[in-house]
């Protein structure tokens, strides 16, 4: 059903955590629909130096987390906000259609997350003030 | 890795060798009609009827009153619109539960849009119906009451007979799917007053695509496949010989030693639930836990999502299922486990073990073991976990 990459990132998934002090941290997803994502960023000027998550969710919640983490780590805020769900699926070998919500949910977290460092700092985040977060459709 | 543990016998089961030999002859040598007159469509009927004898000797019904159909679903569809078609001039009215298998639950929804309508009592938190919300259930234009023997998610055994007499009392037909049932416990559908019985060979080391409906003589219902004169004219098809055969070598070789099987899968299946209680924290056992079926362990294991547990279980060669929402592919988890009170979160990390006489102690500390790795390992993923532990 999944793909070798989604099998790699669910039984060894890169930057599980937390992150002391992280200057932004989302959250999205809800219990009720069985998935949780959790993102720490530590950023330095405008580079995302770490990133760590935690996910409750199933196999390829997991492994859409634990890629993001990957695409944007090192990355700017301006690169990391051009990483979408497609790109997350893509770099997973893709993922079953009724899989799809899991690799929004890990382009969402990672845009709460820097939702909340742009509230904390007040830097203003292209593109974030009319980022939509609704639960995706399962 | 060699080791391959298979724990989910409630959703099909392994071929007995004894069965698969009965039924092989029956593809290539015995491959008759049993409606046709010639000697091997005679050689066919006889064997079919011996099968059906069999059947109905094992749940002390009549030869008559056994219908083979396609399955467990097909036998509920039957018994269910069947039913419902043939006495709506009486009423429209069904009762079942919250908590029965999607082929009834989903045919009752289906007579709904159709005009009928269902009380669907509800279950206690071990997923138990209470004769009495049967009882008060009752109105004047109710026409069926269909609930099942034993609950496949949980196990819990449901009071049939209580229901039964309940039924009887108020002269309105009582359906019970038994497909978990059929092959483990004593059924005697004359005793317990069931007008209608579904059984399915695949769950009791039979083949998949077989089943029967018990039809008590005089019950009025429609029939749902229509064509030749099968089956007394009522369920229409060239009948499935080698599978009918194949059933009833499964269920003599179920019922030669249910009593003492029972005992020895019940001390397994207490075994392994104590033991997954002792090895992970924060576990719950869904289900009663006395009136279950010997087979069944279901357990809800907080702060982590089903489908993740059964993958990590399937790369370590253990097949397991799960009450999950990511399993079935729809927005909810289990509506058995809900019914039952459990939050969503907690019911998104239910896990069903159901074992067979296959399994061993020693797959049994194999299964803990694993499972307890993995869930060690999903929680430290979780943050519903990390908010646990920080709220201590």
């Amino acid at each position: 059903m999944y793909s070798e990459a989604v099998m790699d990132h669910f039984t060894n998934p890169r930057n599980v955590g937390e992150l002391e002090n992280a200057d932004g941290i989302g959250e999205v997803g809800n219990p009720k629909c069985g998935d949780i994502m959790k993102m720490y960023l530590k950023i330095n000027g405008d580079v995302i130096e770490d990133v760590k998550f935690k996910t409750f969710g199933c196999g390829s919640a997991i492994a859409s987390s634990s890629m993001v983490t990957e695409l944007i780590k090192g990355k700017t805020i301006q690169e990391a906000m051009k990483i979408s769900n497609q790109d997350v699926a893509e770099e997973l070998g893709g993922l079953p259609p009724v899989k799809m919500h899991c690799s929004v949910l890990a382009e969402q977290a990672i845009k709460s997350a820097l939702q909340d460092y742009s509230h904390k700092t007040g830097i203003k985040i292209e593109g974030l003030e009319d980022f939509d977060f609704t639960e995706p459709e399962h | 890795m060699n080791k391959y543990i298979y724990m989910d016998n409630a959703a099909t089961t392994k071929v007995d060798d004894k069965v698969l030999d009965v039924m092989l002859p029956y593809f290539k040598e015995e491959y008759g009609n049993p409606s046709s007159t010639y000697s091997l469509g005679v050689k066919a009927r006889v064997a079919m009827e011996e099968a059906r004898a069999y059947v109905a000797k094992t749940i002390n019904a009549e030869d008559k009153e056994i219908f083979f159909t396609s399955g467990g679903s097909e036998a509920d569809n039957w018994a269910i619109k069947g039913v419902a078609y043939a006495n709506q001039a009486k009423g429209k009215h069904i009762i079942t539960s919250k908590v029965e298998h999607h082929a009834v639950l989903h045919t009752c929804e289906y007579l709904e849009k159709k005009g009928y309508e269902v009380t669907y009592v509800d279950v206690d938190e071990f997923g138990m119906v209470n004769p009495k919300d049967v009882e008060d259930a009752i109105r004047e234009d109710t026409i069926l009451i269909t609930i099942m023997y034993a609950n496949n998610e949980v196990g819990t055994i449901m009071p049939i007979k209580e229901i039964g007499e309940i039924a009887k009392a108020h002269n309105i037909y009582f359906h019970t799917d038994a497909v978990q049932v059929v092959g483990v416990l004593d059924i005697d559908v004359k005793e317990l007053n069931i007008d209608l019985l579904s059984m399915s060979a695949h769950k009791l080391h039979g083949p998949k695509g077989i089943g029967a409906l018990y039809i008590k003589r005089g019950v009025k219902i429609d029939s749902l496949i229509i064509g030749g004169g099968q089956e007394k004219s009522r369920r229409a098809g060239t009948e499935n010989l080698a599978g009918i055969v194949g059933m009833a070598k499964a269920l003599e070789l179920a019922y030669s030693d249910n009593t003492e099987r029972n005992i020895r899968l019940i001390e397994k299946r207490d075994l392994l639930i104590n033991k997954i209680m002792e090895a992970i924290p924060h576990t719950k056992l869904n289900g009663h836990p006395e009136k279950r079926l010997p087979g069944n362990v279901n357990v809800s294991i907080r702060f982590i999502e089903g489908e993740g547990m059964l993958l990590s279980l399937d790369m370590m060669g253990i097949a397991a299922s799960s009450g999950s929402a990511c399993t079935s592919g729809s927005l909810d988890p289990s509506h058995v486990l809900l019914a039952m009170g459990l939050t969503h979160e907690i019911a998104h990390g239910s896990l069903r073990l159901s074992i067979s006489e296959e399994n061993t102690i020693e797959d049994i500390d194999y299964v803990v073991k694993t499972l307890a790795k993995a869930v060690e390992r999903l929680r430290l993923m979780s943050p519903l976990y990390e908010d646990f532990i920080k709220g201590e």
